[in-house]
């Protein structure tokens, strides 16, 4: 297999969003069918991976590896597995689905809009893809600046304020990943010589306990304000309510599942021991987060800040479930970032469908909504009732997992996380409630339009994947337990391996099994 | 040494001084043409100097290869001085073609504005070629002399004058401190050639002495008014503001570099890499300009200010290699000077082309809304800035890493945190550019765009590179590792 696949991915997306910078900045319509175009072939592109991806086989699959910058070792290192797949393909149909679902919201420099939402999702694709430490993080970082144009150009009334604490708030916390990843690199090129970022080599590294302490705490402080995890998630009500509606899915439905990424490939398999030994701590948090977006959720006025709270919520379950560290947790912490990707992501969009069409968000404003738009409210039920996780939805299979994993971690854990799942029906029906049922109390909603093709049509996949993820989520399963497990079994190892370095201070040896070199 | 040969006999390789001799001609060339009439908006000058940078340029290309000393070992041609040679003359070329259109547009378009530009680069390349103190002091004084000039170069606006003024007064000071240094230095070592300073200094271990210490401290001062670190900073801001915006360009970079050129080699050459005790007054200087710098950058609403300010904190970062130290420091700092001057230049360049006729709009509200409206302009601001702020995929983002990969490595960790934290900070104001270009409508009159070519080739061009050695800096890192080999 020569075709470089996943290079392809990464570039796509780019090239169409700088050839759409050349043309005429007037061809609104034309800018339109072109970045549909684009993200319609990168979704084409990207869906042969469900396939060509082999879950069972161990290692990174279509791998691409090429010397970036020999000066420092660090190498354009590309590769695949069940559980970057998967996400990949998430990004590039939630990207389709934003750009379908913006048609209408974005009207001026339309060039300019649909050229950054490109740009974005070819950062997003090479985060989920990029195995070389120093090219993840070039993707990692480089992603925030389009995401930051969009909310600060084409948000609400405070969108520089939400533009540029989202910007800070990242940067602060990556930053001192970064300084993360050159102190491994100095580990590693002091152990075996070979100056490298490659994920592999790190992975063969074995680190004493004490250095990974702070290792870790650099890392997870960067993936933990991305997540976001409670304390750090400030950034988020404001970023999603001010972003236009499609920035707010794709921050919902990919950007946030960076940071649960992070934790699944970098944090936990680097650093195992100091990871557990952080667990109490990191599973309160997400506790705390679960309980209080959820509470937090149920007294918004706004429609899309209540979305966005029940997002610190739904996180908390995708940590919960990382940290369980067993394969029903881990997989379940998978199956709830997805089945969020979509849920959430459908949620914004049909926040932004009313929106469009009232220029209000408040629930205050709605009421009786069935009456005159039916088939937006028959989708907003099935999806509303399948972020309250519903069983036969998809948000089921993923609370279900990360509950039946954290019971069998603690059984205490478990019981306050299902306090979240009942708080999150609490809410959302309520919501529902007063926005969809009842008399139509506001004269100006009487008169609303339906759906319209389009917008059916952006949502027909949502609702497809909805129930399919709901009923039939063995594919799903099938495709990321293999990985998963892979990444459980190393943690193991190199904790045990970190436990004997313990008992032998200053012993510097090398794990006999582990990279490709 | 006991007898001076006659002039002319002196066995120069004329080759290898062929980029000062280009420089030099081209500068006299510049003030004899002027003897001849041209008609008024003639760009004849403007063509000289490009040509005697160029012909430097090409004359150093030429003699890169061989090692050579010149002038009893005052002057050397090594792969240190290559490297710098070419990138006073590309920063030069830079300021050249920005001001083009520029020093027209504001009515001080004389020969001698561009004489005066070759002769600062002239010194700066002196700077880094030098192996002797004298010589560096030669190159630091030309720098300085013509750069003192072009800061008051309009000369009838008040902050011009004020600027020069400033500028001359603090930098004459710091030339005395610097001359101080050099003579102490000589009378602990009995010499001012780098090359003997080192076999002095290995043959008897002297660290201990004072004269030593406080001649080599005098001299960190004169360099550090140079680069402008805190708290020898306060010249900067004024100095930048008030200077014609294309010198503001010109010195920002190349007079950071030349003095950074000239520590480089007197550390790494004479000291044998700086001192233990040296080394926390280095970071300590590092870690308070790189504070200083950017925190008051925060406050400020004129972007030449602002950018001043910004390059004060740059040279904070520069100064972390430097306390790094060894190859990979220096190696990283060439780098960081390469990177810099680049995106530096393009940022300063894209304030040139603001406003029509005399006018200066650098103001931030200026800018508000030229993302949309000038889409070009626009890109290549908010790029510079976001590589001034070092955040990937452009080159300042690789500078950064190579700075703090070379003092993580010399396990100075405490400035690397303060490092990274200080690239937070700055990223604040930079986003303050791109939140006016992009997010904000202009108050009042629009800013105009003065579009001309030349300016248009330069920024373009340092648009291109500062999105190129962002994704495939490997060439220039392994060129600035390979220049300071002859340094040790």
């Amino acid at each position: 297999m020569n075709f470089p696949w996943l290079s392809w991915l990464v570039f796509l997306p780019l090239a169409g969003a700088v050839l759409l910078l050349a043309t005429p900045a007037a061809a609104d319509r034309w800018h339109r069918r072109w970045a549909t175009l684009v993200a319609l072939a990168e979704f084409a592109l990207s869906l042969p991976l469900w396939w060509r991806v082999i879950p069972w086989q161990p290692g990174w699959q279509l791998v691409e590896k090429r010397a970036w910058l020999p000066a420092l070792g660090a190498q354009y290192y590309l590769g695949v597995d069940g559980i970057s797949m998967l996400l990949v393909l998430l990004t590039t149909l939630m990207t389709v689905v934003a750009i379908l679902g913006a048609f209408g919201a974005v009207r001026e420099r339309t060039r300019e809009f649909y050229a950054l939402l490109l740009a974005l999702e070819a950062g997003m694709i090479g985060t989920f893809l990029a195995l070389d430490l120093l090219l993840f993080y070039v993707f990692w970082e480089g992603m925030l600046i389009p995401m930051y144009l969009l909310i600060g150009a084409w948000g609400g009334q405070r969108r520089v304020y939400a533009a540029v604490k989202f910007f800070l708030y990242t940067m602060a916390g990556s930053v001192l990943m970064l300084v993360a990843i050159l102190s491994l690199y100095f580990m590693q090129k002091g152990l075996t010589g070979v100056p490298t970022f490659e994920l592999d080599a790190f992975y063969a590294m074995p680190l004493a306990p004490a250095s990974q302490v702070w290792l870790f705490l650099a890392f997870a402080l960067a993936f933990a304000i991305k997540v976001p995890m409670f304390p750090f998630h400030t950034w988020l009500p404001d970023a999603h309510v001010e972003a236009p509606t499609a920035g707010s899915v794709i921050l919902a439905a990919v950007l946030l599942k960076m940071g649960t990424y992070g934790f699944l490939r970098f944090a936990i398999p680097l650093f195992p021991t100091a990871s557990a030994q952080f667990t109490p701590w990191i599973v309160a948090l997400a506790l705390i987060g679960i309980v209080y977006g959820a509470l937090v959720s149920m007294v918004q006025p706004d429609l899309k800040k209540l979305v966005a709270y029940s997002s610190v919520s739904h996180l908390g379950f995708c940590m919960l479930g990382l940290y369980a560290m067993n394969p029903q947790g881990l997989a379940g912490s998978m199956m709830q970032m997805l089945s969020h990707g979509v849920s959430t992501g459908a949620l914004f969009l049909l926040v932004g469908v009313v929106y469009e069409r009232r220029h209000t968000r408040l629930i205050a404003d709605f009421g009786g909504l069935w009456k005159p738009l039916p088939v937006y409210s028959a989708i907003f039920l099935v999806v509303m009732l399948s972020s309250v996780g519903l069983p036969g939805t998809n948000g089921f299979v993923g609370e279900f997992l990360v509950l039946l994993g954290t019971f069998r971690a603690n059984w205490w854990w478990a019981a306050i996380a299902a306090t979240g799942v009942i708080l999150s029906a609490c809410y959302m029906l309520w919501m529902f409630q007063r926005v969809i049922f009842g008399p139509v109390t506001h004269e100006e909603n009487r008169n609303l339009k339906d759906l319209s093709l389009r917008e059916r049509l952006v949502f027909a996949p949502l609702l497809i994947l909805i129930f399919w993820m709901g009923v039939m989520p063995q594919p799903f399963l099938d495709r990321m337990q293999p990985a998963l497990n892979r990444t459980l079994e190393l943690s193991k190892q190199r904790a045990e391996a970190a436990a004997v370095m313990h008992t032998l201070p200053g012993a510097l040896f090398r794990l006999p099994t582990g990279g490709e070199r | 040494m006991s007898v001076l040969p006659a002039p002319f006999l002196l066995p120069v390789d004329w080759w290898a001084l062929g980029a000062v001799l280009a420089l030099s001609v081209g500068a006299m060339l510049l003030l004899l043409l002027e003897f001849l009439p041209a008609k008024p908006g003639s760009s004849r000058a403007a063509v000289v100097a490009l040509v005697a940078l160029a012909v430097s340029a090409l004359a150093v290309w030429l003699a890169r290869d061989a090692r050579r000393t010149l002038f009893g070992g005052m002057f050397v041609n090594d792969g240190f001085t290559v490297f710098f040679t070419l990138l006073f003359c590309a920063i030069g070329a830079f300021a050249v073609l920005l001001s083009w259109d520029y020093v027209k547009r504001t009515r001080i378009h004389h020969a001698e504005y561009y004489a005066l530009l070759l002769c600062a680069t002239l010194g700066m390349v002196l700077m880094a070629a030098a192996n002797d103190l004298i010589t560096v002091f030669l190159g630091l004084e030309l720098m300085s002399l013509a750069l003192y000039v072009l800061v008051g170069f309009r000369r009838n606006r008040l902050e011009s004058n004020e600027a020069a003024l400033k500028y001359f007064l603090l930098g004459a000071f710091a030339s005395g401190f610097f001359l101080y240094g050099i003579a102490l230095l000589y009378g602990a070592t009995g010499t001012t050639s780098l090359s003997r300073m080192a076999e002095f200094l290995s043959a008897s271990p002297l660290r201990p002495n004072a004269l030593l210490l406080v001649g080599g401290l005098l001299l960190l001062v004169g360099f550090f008014f140079k680069v402008a670190a805190v708290p020898f900073h306060m010249w900067t801001p004024d100095a930048y503001e008030g200077a014609p915006t294309s010198v503001t360009a010109f010195m920002s970079v190349g007079a950071k570099a030349a003095a950074f050129a000239a520590l480089l080699r007197f550390g790494l050459r004479a000291l044998g890499g700086f001192p233990a005790e040296w080394v926390p007054v280095l970071s300590g200087v590092a870690m308070l300009t790189m504070t200083v710098g950017n925190v008051t950058a925060l406050l400020q609403n004129n972007l030449k200010r602002m950018l001043a300010y910004s390059s004060i904190a740059h040279a904070g970062y520069v100064l972390v290699a430097v306390a790094a130290g060894g190859p990979d420091g220096a190696s990283a700092a060439l780098f960081y000077l390469a990177v810099y001057s680049v995106m530096n230049l393009g940022a300063f360049g894209v304030l040139t082309i603001l406003g029509r006729g005399a006018q200066e709009r650098v103001l931030m509200a200026d800018v508000a809304g030229l993302g949309f409206r000038r889409p070009l302009v626009g890109l290549a601001l908010a790029v510079f800035m976001i590589s001034l702020g070092g955040i990937p995929p452009t080159a300042g983002f690789i500078g950064k890493v190579t700075v703090f990969a070379a003092a993580l490595k010399a396990g100075l960790l405490p400035l690397v945190i303060v490092g990274v934290l200080n690239s937070v900070v700055s990223v604040y104001y930079y986003l303050r550019v791109t939140v006016a270009l992009y997010m904000q409508e202009p108050q009042g009159e629009p800013t105009e765009v003065s579009w001309a070519a030349p300016a248009a080739v330069a920024i373009v061009l340092a648009l291109a590179l500062t999105l190129w050695w962002g994704v495939q800096a490997g060439g220039l890192l392994e060129q600035a590792q390979r220049s300071v080999l002859g340094l040790l």
